[in-house]
Protein backbone atom coordinates (compact mmCIF):
# COMPACT_ATOMS: atom_id res chain seq x y z
CA UNK A 1 0.00 0.00 0.00
CA UNK A 2 1.47 3.46 -1.01
CA UNK A 3 2.79 5.35 2.08
CA UNK A 4 0.56 8.29 1.83
CA UNK A 5 -2.44 5.74 2.21
CA UNK A 6 -0.89 4.32 5.09
CA UNK A 7 -0.15 7.52 6.91
CA UNK A 8 -4.31 9.27 6.21
CA UNK A 9 -5.58 5.45 7.56
CA UNK A 10 -3.53 4.68 10.68
CA UNK A 11 -4.95 1.92 12.61
CA UNK A 12 -6.80 3.06 16.00
CA UNK A 13 -4.45 1.08 17.99
CA UNK A 14 -1.44 2.39 17.27
CA UNK A 15 -3.08 5.42 17.97
CA UNK A 16 -3.90 4.25 21.04
CA UNK A 17 -0.95 2.25 22.24
CA UNK A 18 1.37 5.59 21.15
CA UNK A 19 -1.23 7.71 23.32
CA UNK A 20 -0.68 5.33 26.54
CA UNK A 21 2.79 5.62 26.31
CA UNK A 22 3.24 9.16 26.05
CA UNK A 23 0.64 9.25 29.21
CA UNK A 24 2.00 6.65 31.08
CA UNK A 25 6.21 7.66 30.21
CA UNK A 26 6.34 11.18 31.93
CA UNK A 27 4.14 10.00 35.13
CA UNK A 28 6.26 6.83 35.94
CA UNK A 29 9.41 9.02 35.10
CA UNK A 30 8.11 11.77 37.24
CA UNK A 31 9.24 14.26 34.73
CA UNK A 32 8.45 18.20 35.15
CA UNK A 33 8.24 21.01 33.25
CA UNK A 34 8.24 24.77 34.20
CA UNK A 35 4.93 25.79 34.45
CA UNK A 36 4.01 29.66 33.43
CA UNK A 37 1.73 31.18 35.44
CA UNK A 38 -1.68 32.92 33.54
CA UNK A 39 -3.31 35.92 34.57
CA UNK A 40 -6.89 34.45 35.11
CA UNK A 41 -5.03 32.11 37.72
CA UNK A 42 -2.75 34.79 38.74
CA UNK A 43 -5.76 36.65 39.97
CA UNK A 44 -7.60 33.96 41.14
CA UNK A 45 -4.38 33.24 43.79
CA UNK A 46 -3.98 37.22 44.74
CA UNK A 47 -7.81 37.66 45.40
CA UNK A 48 -7.68 34.80 48.02
CA UNK A 49 -3.98 35.97 49.10
CA UNK A 50 -5.52 39.95 49.38
CA UNK A 51 -8.73 38.89 51.41
CA UNK A 52 -7.99 39.78 55.14
CA UNK A 53 -7.09 36.87 57.40
CA UNK A 54 -10.27 34.77 58.82
CA UNK A 55 -12.18 35.73 55.70
CA UNK A 56 -15.11 32.82 55.34
CA UNK A 57 -14.43 31.19 51.93
CA UNK A 58 -17.02 28.59 50.74
CA UNK A 59 -16.30 25.96 48.70
CA UNK A 60 -18.84 24.65 45.88
CA UNK A 61 -17.74 20.83 45.34
CA UNK A 62 -19.46 20.72 41.83
CA UNK A 63 -17.97 17.67 40.39
CA UNK A 64 -17.35 14.24 40.74
CA UNK A 65 -15.07 11.46 39.91
CA UNK A 66 -15.01 12.12 36.77
CA UNK A 67 -13.30 15.34 36.96
CA UNK A 68 -10.89 14.58 39.70
CA UNK A 69 -7.82 14.33 37.99
CA UNK A 70 -8.51 17.71 36.83
CA UNK A 71 -10.11 19.49 39.99
CA UNK A 72 -8.78 17.62 42.85
CA UNK A 73 -5.25 19.43 42.53
CA UNK A 74 -7.09 22.88 42.34
CA UNK A 75 -8.78 22.05 45.27
CA UNK A 76 -6.17 20.66 47.53
CA UNK A 77 -4.12 23.84 46.49
CA UNK A 78 -6.94 25.95 47.34
CA UNK A 79 -7.44 24.86 50.48
CA UNK A 80 -4.03 24.89 51.26
CA UNK A 81 -3.88 28.36 50.61
CA UNK A 82 -6.59 29.14 52.49
CA UNK A 83 -5.18 27.63 55.31
CA UNK A 84 -1.61 29.50 54.81
CA UNK A 85 -4.03 32.34 55.16
CA UNK A 86 -6.06 31.30 58.06
CA UNK A 87 -9.19 32.05 56.25
CA UNK A 88 -12.07 29.74 57.28
CA UNK A 89 -13.85 27.15 54.76
CA UNK A 90 -17.17 25.94 54.71
CA UNK A 91 -17.61 23.20 51.80
CA UNK A 92 -20.89 22.68 50.10
CA UNK A 93 -21.63 20.91 47.00
CA UNK A 94 -24.32 20.70 44.36
CA UNK A 95 -23.46 17.27 43.36
CA UNK A 96 -23.90 14.19 45.39
CA UNK A 97 -21.12 12.29 44.52
CA UNK A 98 -18.66 15.22 45.00
CA UNK A 99 -18.81 15.78 48.91
CA UNK A 100 -16.85 12.62 49.32
CA UNK A 101 -14.10 13.65 47.27
CA UNK A 102 -14.41 17.27 48.91
CA UNK A 103 -13.54 15.64 52.28
CA UNK A 104 -10.97 13.69 51.46
CA UNK A 105 -9.30 16.53 50.27
CA UNK A 106 -10.26 18.49 53.59
CA UNK A 107 -8.82 14.82 55.66
CA UNK A 108 -5.72 15.28 53.32
CA UNK A 109 -4.77 19.11 53.87
CA UNK A 110 -6.70 20.53 57.26
CA UNK A 111 -4.01 18.13 59.53
CA UNK A 112 -0.76 19.73 57.89
CA UNK A 113 -2.17 23.74 59.27
CA UNK A 114 -3.77 22.36 62.60
CA UNK A 115 -6.77 23.26 61.39
CA UNK A 116 -10.03 22.12 63.55
CA UNK A 117 -13.26 21.03 62.47
CA UNK A 118 -16.30 23.11 63.40
CA UNK A 119 -14.01 26.47 63.94
CA UNK A 120 -11.69 26.57 61.13
CA UNK A 121 -13.45 24.89 58.92
CA UNK A 122 -17.23 23.01 57.92
CA UNK A 123 -18.44 20.26 55.51
CA UNK A 124 -22.23 21.45 55.46
CA UNK A 125 -22.88 18.48 52.81
CA UNK A 126 -25.39 18.43 50.10
CA UNK A 127 -28.85 19.20 49.92
CA UNK A 128 -30.90 19.29 46.60
CA UNK A 129 -32.47 22.02 45.37
CA UNK A 130 -30.03 23.38 42.75
CA UNK A 131 -30.82 27.22 41.93
CA UNK A 132 -33.22 27.53 44.12
CA UNK A 133 -30.74 26.68 47.49
CA UNK A 134 -28.32 29.15 45.76
CA UNK A 135 -30.91 31.86 46.10
CA UNK A 136 -32.46 30.49 49.16
CA UNK A 137 -28.61 30.82 50.77
CA UNK A 138 -29.26 34.66 49.72
CA UNK A 139 -30.99 34.98 52.60
CA UNK A 140 -30.47 32.17 55.32
CA UNK A 141 -28.31 29.12 55.32
CA UNK A 142 -30.17 27.63 58.03
CA UNK A 143 -33.50 27.10 55.37
CA UNK A 144 -31.63 24.53 53.54
CA UNK A 145 -28.70 23.83 56.10
CA UNK A 146 -29.76 22.95 59.84
CA UNK A 147 -26.87 20.35 60.50
CA UNK A 148 -23.71 19.44 58.79
CA UNK A 149 -22.31 16.15 57.28
CA UNK A 150 -22.24 14.91 60.81
CA UNK A 151 -25.74 15.40 61.48
CA UNK A 152 -24.37 18.14 63.71
CA UNK A 153 -26.47 21.21 64.28
CA UNK A 154 -24.92 24.46 62.65
CA UNK A 155 -26.07 26.53 65.76
CA UNK A 156 -23.64 24.15 67.59
CA UNK A 157 -20.51 24.92 64.72
CA UNK A 158 -18.52 28.07 66.41
CA UNK A 159 -17.76 29.48 62.97
CA UNK A 160 -21.39 29.19 61.83
CA UNK A 161 -22.15 31.28 64.18
CA UNK A 162 -21.77 34.41 62.69
CA UNK A 163 -22.67 33.13 59.27
CA UNK A 164 -26.21 33.48 57.80
CA UNK A 165 -25.74 34.38 54.35
CA UNK A 166 -24.16 35.62 51.60
CA UNK A 167 -23.37 38.58 53.51
CA UNK A 168 -21.12 37.07 55.81
CA UNK A 169 -19.22 34.87 53.02
CA UNK A 170 -16.51 36.92 51.73
CA UNK A 171 -15.05 34.65 48.49
CA UNK A 172 -17.47 31.71 46.94
CA UNK A 173 -14.93 29.07 44.80
CA UNK A 174 -16.78 27.38 42.14
CA UNK A 175 -15.03 23.85 41.25
CA UNK A 176 -17.39 22.94 38.14
CA UNK A 177 -17.34 19.71 35.93
CA UNK A 178 -20.86 21.02 34.89
CA UNK A 179 -23.41 24.02 34.77
CA UNK A 180 -23.36 24.83 38.23
CA UNK A 181 -20.79 27.56 38.58
CA UNK A 182 -22.93 29.82 35.68
CA UNK A 183 -25.84 29.46 38.07
CA UNK A 184 -23.74 30.38 40.56
CA UNK A 185 -22.71 33.40 38.94
CA UNK A 186 -26.47 34.10 37.89
CA UNK A 187 -28.18 33.77 41.29
CA UNK A 188 -25.10 34.27 43.70
CA UNK A 189 -23.06 35.98 42.28
CA UNK A 190 -25.58 38.59 40.06
CA UNK A 191 -28.83 38.81 42.61
CA UNK A 192 -26.39 39.15 46.08
CA UNK A 193 -22.99 40.41 44.86
CA UNK A 194 -20.96 37.22 45.89
CA UNK A 195 -17.67 37.21 44.97
CA UNK A 196 -16.66 34.60 43.23
CA UNK A 197 -13.83 32.15 41.61
CA UNK A 198 -14.34 29.52 39.44
CA UNK A 199 -12.35 26.54 39.01
CA UNK A 200 -13.26 24.10 35.86
CA UNK A 201 -12.07 21.62 33.73
CA UNK A 202 -10.44 22.16 30.69
CA UNK A 203 -14.10 21.65 28.94
CA UNK A 204 -16.23 24.01 31.12
CA UNK A 205 -13.28 26.97 31.05
CA UNK A 206 -13.78 28.58 27.76
CA UNK A 207 -17.12 29.10 28.92
CA UNK A 208 -16.39 31.05 31.82
CA UNK A 209 -14.05 33.78 30.31
CA UNK A 210 -17.04 36.29 29.63
CA UNK A 211 -17.62 36.50 32.79
CA UNK A 212 -13.84 36.93 33.66
CA UNK A 213 -13.98 40.16 31.04
CA UNK A 214 -17.29 41.62 32.68
CA UNK A 215 -15.60 40.46 35.79
CA UNK A 216 -18.69 39.00 37.43
CA UNK A 217 -16.06 36.38 38.81
CA UNK A 218 -12.60 37.49 40.76
CA UNK A 219 -10.57 34.66 38.95
CA UNK A 220 -10.64 31.73 36.91
CA UNK A 221 -8.72 28.44 37.27
CA UNK A 222 -8.97 26.41 33.61
CA UNK A 223 -8.57 22.43 33.33
CA UNK A 224 -5.39 20.28 34.41
CA UNK A 225 -3.33 23.42 33.15
CA UNK A 226 -4.83 25.81 35.59
CA UNK A 227 -4.53 23.22 38.38
CA UNK A 228 -0.45 23.23 38.11
CA UNK A 229 -0.44 26.77 38.03
CA UNK A 230 -2.20 27.09 40.64
CA UNK A 231 -0.38 24.59 42.78
CA UNK A 232 3.37 26.54 41.54
CA UNK A 233 1.85 29.76 43.10
CA UNK A 234 1.36 27.88 46.12
CA UNK A 235 4.49 26.10 46.15
CA UNK A 236 3.21 22.95 46.64
CA UNK A 237 3.93 21.20 43.28
CA UNK A 238 1.62 17.94 43.37
CA UNK A 239 -0.88 15.78 40.62
CA UNK A 240 -1.56 19.18 38.48
CA UNK A 241 2.36 19.76 37.47
CA UNK A 242 3.14 16.48 37.29
CA UNK A 243 0.45 15.48 35.03
CA UNK A 244 0.84 18.29 32.91
CA UNK A 245 4.21 16.61 30.59
CA UNK A 246 2.16 13.92 30.00
CA UNK A 247 -0.45 16.57 28.52
CA UNK A 248 2.19 18.04 26.73
CA UNK A 249 3.34 14.95 25.03
CA UNK A 250 -0.57 14.06 24.09
CA UNK A 251 -0.79 17.18 22.77
CA UNK A 252 2.06 17.08 20.81
CA UNK A 253 1.23 13.32 19.65
CA UNK A 254 -2.18 14.07 18.52
CA UNK A 255 -0.88 17.45 16.65
CA UNK A 256 1.57 14.90 15.10
CA UNK A 257 -0.96 12.77 14.15
CA UNK A 258 -2.90 15.13 12.46
CA UNK A 259 -0.15 16.78 10.18
CA UNK A 260 0.19 12.94 8.67
CA UNK A 261 -3.15 12.90 8.34
CA UNK A 262 -3.36 15.95 6.58
CA UNK A 263 -0.21 15.02 4.86
CA UNK A 264 -1.44 11.66 3.51
CA UNK A 265 -4.31 13.31 2.62
CA UNK A 266 -3.02 16.54 0.63
CA UNK A 267 -0.84 14.14 -1.37
CA UNK A 268 -3.83 11.47 -2.11
CA UNK A 269 -5.80 14.48 -3.69
CA UNK A 270 -3.05 15.73 -5.59
CA UNK A 271 -2.51 12.43 -7.08
CA UNK A 272 -6.11 12.02 -7.56
CA UNK A 273 -6.35 15.58 -9.72
CA UNK B 1 -60.11 20.87 35.03
CA UNK B 2 -57.71 17.86 34.88
CA UNK B 3 -55.12 20.54 32.87
CA UNK B 4 -57.19 23.78 34.22
CA UNK B 5 -55.69 23.19 38.07
CA UNK B 6 -51.54 22.11 36.69
CA UNK B 7 -51.87 25.47 34.56
CA UNK B 8 -53.26 27.62 36.97
CA UNK B 9 -50.59 26.47 39.94
CA UNK B 10 -47.70 27.07 36.90
CA UNK B 11 -49.00 30.54 36.40
CA UNK B 12 -49.54 31.55 39.99
CA UNK B 13 -46.38 30.30 41.39
CA UNK B 14 -44.25 31.19 38.48
CA UNK B 15 -45.67 34.48 38.28
CA UNK B 16 -44.62 34.45 42.21
CA UNK B 17 -41.13 33.24 42.02
CA UNK B 18 -40.42 35.79 39.31
CA UNK B 19 -41.88 38.90 40.85
CA UNK B 20 -40.31 37.75 43.92
CA UNK B 21 -36.67 37.37 42.63
CA UNK B 22 -37.14 41.07 42.37
CA UNK B 23 -38.92 42.77 45.19
CA UNK B 24 -37.39 40.92 48.15
CA UNK B 25 -39.11 43.09 50.79
CA UNK B 26 -42.09 41.18 53.37
CA UNK B 27 -44.25 39.29 53.01
CA UNK B 28 -42.78 38.67 49.31
CA UNK B 29 -39.31 37.93 50.56
CA UNK B 30 -40.41 35.09 52.90
CA UNK B 31 -42.88 33.57 51.13
CA UNK B 32 -40.40 33.30 47.79
CA UNK B 33 -37.90 31.42 50.78
CA UNK B 34 -40.67 29.20 51.45
CA UNK B 35 -41.66 28.19 47.70
CA UNK B 36 -37.94 27.94 47.47
CA UNK B 37 -37.79 25.46 50.50
CA UNK B 38 -40.79 23.54 48.82
CA UNK B 39 -39.15 23.18 45.51
CA UNK B 40 -35.66 21.74 47.09
CA UNK B 41 -37.79 18.85 49.38
CA UNK B 42 -39.77 17.85 45.66
CA UNK B 43 -36.46 17.93 43.95
CA UNK B 44 -35.08 15.48 46.74
CA UNK B 45 -38.33 13.18 46.14
CA UNK B 46 -37.38 13.41 42.65
CA UNK B 47 -34.25 11.06 43.60
CA UNK B 48 -37.15 8.46 44.32
CA UNK B 49 -38.70 8.69 41.25
CA UNK B 50 -35.32 8.31 39.35
CA UNK B 51 -34.54 5.05 41.15
CA UNK B 52 -37.81 3.44 41.02
CA UNK B 53 -37.37 4.05 37.19
CA UNK B 54 -33.89 2.55 37.27
CA UNK B 55 -35.13 -0.54 39.34
CA UNK B 56 -37.84 -1.55 36.92
CA UNK B 57 -36.10 -1.21 33.80
CA UNK B 58 -33.31 -3.65 34.53
CA UNK B 59 -35.39 -5.75 37.03
CA UNK B 60 -38.21 -6.13 33.48
CA UNK B 61 -34.52 -6.71 31.41
CA UNK B 62 -33.88 -9.33 33.58
CA UNK B 63 -37.21 -10.89 33.78
CA UNK B 64 -37.68 -10.99 29.87
CA UNK B 65 -33.94 -11.91 29.58
CA UNK B 66 -33.60 -8.91 27.05
CA UNK B 67 -30.55 -8.15 25.37
CA UNK B 68 -27.78 -7.67 27.84
CA UNK B 69 -29.59 -9.03 30.74
CA UNK B 70 -26.48 -9.93 32.18
CA UNK B 71 -25.28 -6.08 32.60
CA UNK B 72 -28.54 -5.30 34.22
CA UNK B 73 -27.82 -7.73 37.15
CA UNK B 74 -24.54 -6.11 37.32
CA UNK B 75 -26.09 -2.80 37.98
CA UNK B 76 -28.57 -4.37 40.47
CA UNK B 77 -26.10 -5.61 42.61
CA UNK B 78 -23.69 -2.49 42.59
CA UNK B 79 -26.92 -0.73 43.60
CA UNK B 80 -27.83 -3.10 46.66
CA UNK B 81 -24.31 -2.90 47.18
CA UNK B 82 -23.80 0.40 47.89
CA UNK B 83 -27.34 1.06 49.08
CA UNK B 84 -26.38 -1.20 51.82
CA UNK B 85 -22.64 0.45 52.47
CA UNK B 86 -24.36 3.76 52.27
CA UNK B 87 -27.03 2.54 55.10
CA UNK B 88 -24.48 0.37 57.61
CA UNK B 89 -22.03 3.44 57.18
CA UNK B 90 -24.91 6.17 58.56
CA UNK B 91 -26.25 4.09 61.07
CA UNK B 92 -22.57 3.11 62.73
CA UNK B 93 -21.56 6.35 61.89
CA UNK B 94 -24.23 9.13 61.77
CA UNK B 95 -22.49 10.32 57.77
CA UNK B 96 -21.93 8.79 54.60
CA UNK B 97 -18.30 10.71 54.44
CA UNK B 98 -17.00 8.89 57.65
CA UNK B 99 -13.30 8.71 56.59
CA UNK B 100 -12.91 4.44 56.63
CA UNK B 101 -16.49 3.63 56.78
CA UNK B 102 -17.87 0.99 54.05
CA UNK B 103 -19.72 3.66 52.15
CA UNK B 104 -16.08 5.44 51.79
CA UNK B 105 -14.41 2.46 50.93
CA UNK B 106 -17.10 1.33 48.46
CA UNK B 107 -16.69 5.22 47.06
CA UNK B 108 -13.15 5.52 46.91
CA UNK B 109 -11.94 1.69 45.47
CA UNK B 110 -14.67 1.40 43.22
CA UNK B 111 -16.74 4.40 42.21
CA UNK B 112 -13.70 6.77 42.08
CA UNK B 113 -11.46 4.36 40.10
CA UNK B 114 -14.65 3.25 37.80
CA UNK B 115 -15.55 7.15 37.46
CA UNK B 116 -12.16 8.30 36.32
CA UNK B 117 -11.41 5.29 33.91
CA UNK B 118 -14.62 5.84 32.11
CA UNK B 119 -13.82 9.38 31.53
CA UNK B 120 -9.93 8.73 30.47
CA UNK B 121 -10.91 6.77 28.32
CA UNK B 122 -12.33 9.76 26.16
CA UNK B 123 -8.84 10.98 25.42
CA UNK B 124 -8.28 7.64 23.22
CA UNK B 125 -11.85 8.56 21.32
CA UNK B 126 -10.62 12.11 21.07
CA UNK B 127 -7.30 11.34 20.07
CA UNK B 128 -8.99 8.73 16.95
CA UNK B 129 -11.23 10.99 15.81
CA UNK B 130 -9.21 14.34 15.70
CA UNK B 131 -6.62 12.41 13.76
CA UNK B 132 -9.53 11.48 11.44
CA UNK B 133 -11.21 14.17 11.29
CA UNK B 134 -8.91 17.12 11.42
CA UNK B 135 -8.24 17.26 7.76
CA UNK B 136 -8.01 21.00 6.08
CA UNK B 137 -10.72 20.15 3.64
CA UNK B 138 -12.03 23.77 3.38
CA UNK B 139 -10.87 27.01 4.40
CA UNK B 140 -13.09 27.32 7.35
CA UNK B 141 -11.83 23.78 9.00
CA UNK B 142 -8.02 24.84 8.18
CA UNK B 143 -8.71 27.97 10.37
CA UNK B 144 -9.74 25.25 13.11
CA UNK B 145 -6.79 23.26 12.91
CA UNK B 146 -4.81 26.16 12.64
CA UNK B 147 -6.38 27.49 16.01
CA UNK B 148 -6.58 24.35 17.44
CA UNK B 149 -3.16 23.70 17.05
CA UNK B 150 -2.03 26.62 18.51
CA UNK B 151 -4.08 26.47 21.89
CA UNK B 152 -3.26 22.49 22.27
CA UNK B 153 0.21 23.73 22.27
CA UNK B 154 -0.12 27.38 24.06
CA UNK B 155 -2.23 25.05 26.95
CA UNK B 156 0.96 23.10 27.81
CA UNK B 157 4.87 23.95 28.81
CA UNK B 158 5.99 22.28 26.13
CA UNK B 159 4.45 24.96 23.59
CA UNK B 160 5.99 27.71 25.31
CA UNK B 161 9.30 26.09 24.84
CA UNK B 162 9.07 25.33 21.34
CA UNK B 163 8.11 29.04 20.81
CA UNK B 164 7.86 31.48 23.74
CA UNK B 165 4.41 33.24 21.67
CA UNK B 166 2.41 30.35 21.93
CA UNK B 167 1.27 30.77 25.29
CA UNK B 168 0.55 34.85 24.05
CA UNK B 169 -1.23 33.90 21.25
CA UNK B 170 -3.57 31.20 22.73
CA UNK B 171 -4.11 33.12 25.53
CA UNK B 172 -5.48 36.22 22.82
CA UNK B 173 -7.75 33.24 21.43
CA UNK B 174 -9.28 32.78 24.41
CA UNK B 175 -9.82 36.17 26.05
CA UNK B 176 -11.36 37.86 22.65
CA UNK B 177 -12.42 36.03 19.89
CA UNK B 178 -13.68 33.05 21.76
CA UNK B 179 -15.17 34.86 24.35
CA UNK B 180 -17.15 37.07 21.65
CA UNK B 181 -18.75 34.08 20.23
CA UNK B 182 -19.41 32.58 23.30
CA UNK B 183 -20.99 35.12 24.77
CA UNK B 184 -23.01 35.76 21.78
CA UNK B 185 -24.13 32.19 21.83
CA UNK B 186 -25.08 32.31 25.55
CA UNK B 187 -27.12 35.61 25.23
CA UNK B 188 -28.90 33.46 22.51
CA UNK B 189 -29.33 30.34 24.95
CA UNK B 190 -30.83 33.13 27.80
CA UNK B 191 -32.78 34.69 25.55
CA UNK B 192 -34.54 31.45 24.56
CA UNK B 193 -34.55 30.43 27.88
CA UNK B 194 -36.44 33.48 28.49
CA UNK B 195 -38.98 32.88 25.85
CA UNK B 196 -39.99 29.38 26.65
CA UNK B 197 -40.00 30.05 30.74
CA UNK B 198 -42.76 32.41 29.55
CA UNK B 199 -44.11 30.01 27.82
CA UNK B 200 -44.49 27.60 30.63
CA UNK B 201 -45.50 30.15 32.89
CA UNK B 202 -48.38 31.72 30.71
CA UNK B 203 -49.73 27.96 29.60
CA UNK B 204 -48.58 28.55 26.16
CA UNK B 205 -46.44 25.22 26.65
CA UNK B 206 -48.07 22.26 27.65
CA UNK B 207 -45.69 19.40 26.97
CA UNK B 208 -44.97 18.82 30.66
CA UNK B 209 -48.73 18.18 31.52
CA UNK B 210 -48.63 14.55 29.07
Amino acid sequence: MDIFKKISNIDRRLIYTALGLVVLIPILFKMVLPTRVSEPVQTAYDYIQNLPEGSVVMFSVDYDASSEPEIQPMLLSMLRHCFTKKHKVIMMGQWALGLPLGELAMAAVAPQFDAKYGTDYVNLGYRPGQRAQMVGLGREFRDFFKVDYRNTPVDDLPLMKGVHNYNNIDLLVGLEAGNSGDEWIQFAGARYGLKIIIGATGVIAPDMFHYMQAKQIQGLIGGLQGAAEYEVLVKKPGTGVAGMVAQSWAHLLLLGFILLGNLGYFVAKRRKN
Amino acid sequence: MKKSIPLAITLITGVIIVVTFFIPHQPLGSMQQRLLIWYSIVLGFTLLLGIDSLLRSNITKIVRRQQNWGYAIVLLAGFIFTMVAGIYTFFTTNSLLTLGSSFMFVYTYFIIPLQATMFALLAFFIASSAYRAFRARTLEATLLLVTAAIVMLGRVPVGARIWSQFPVIQDWIMEIPQMAAKRGIFIGIALGTIAMSLRVILGLERNYLS
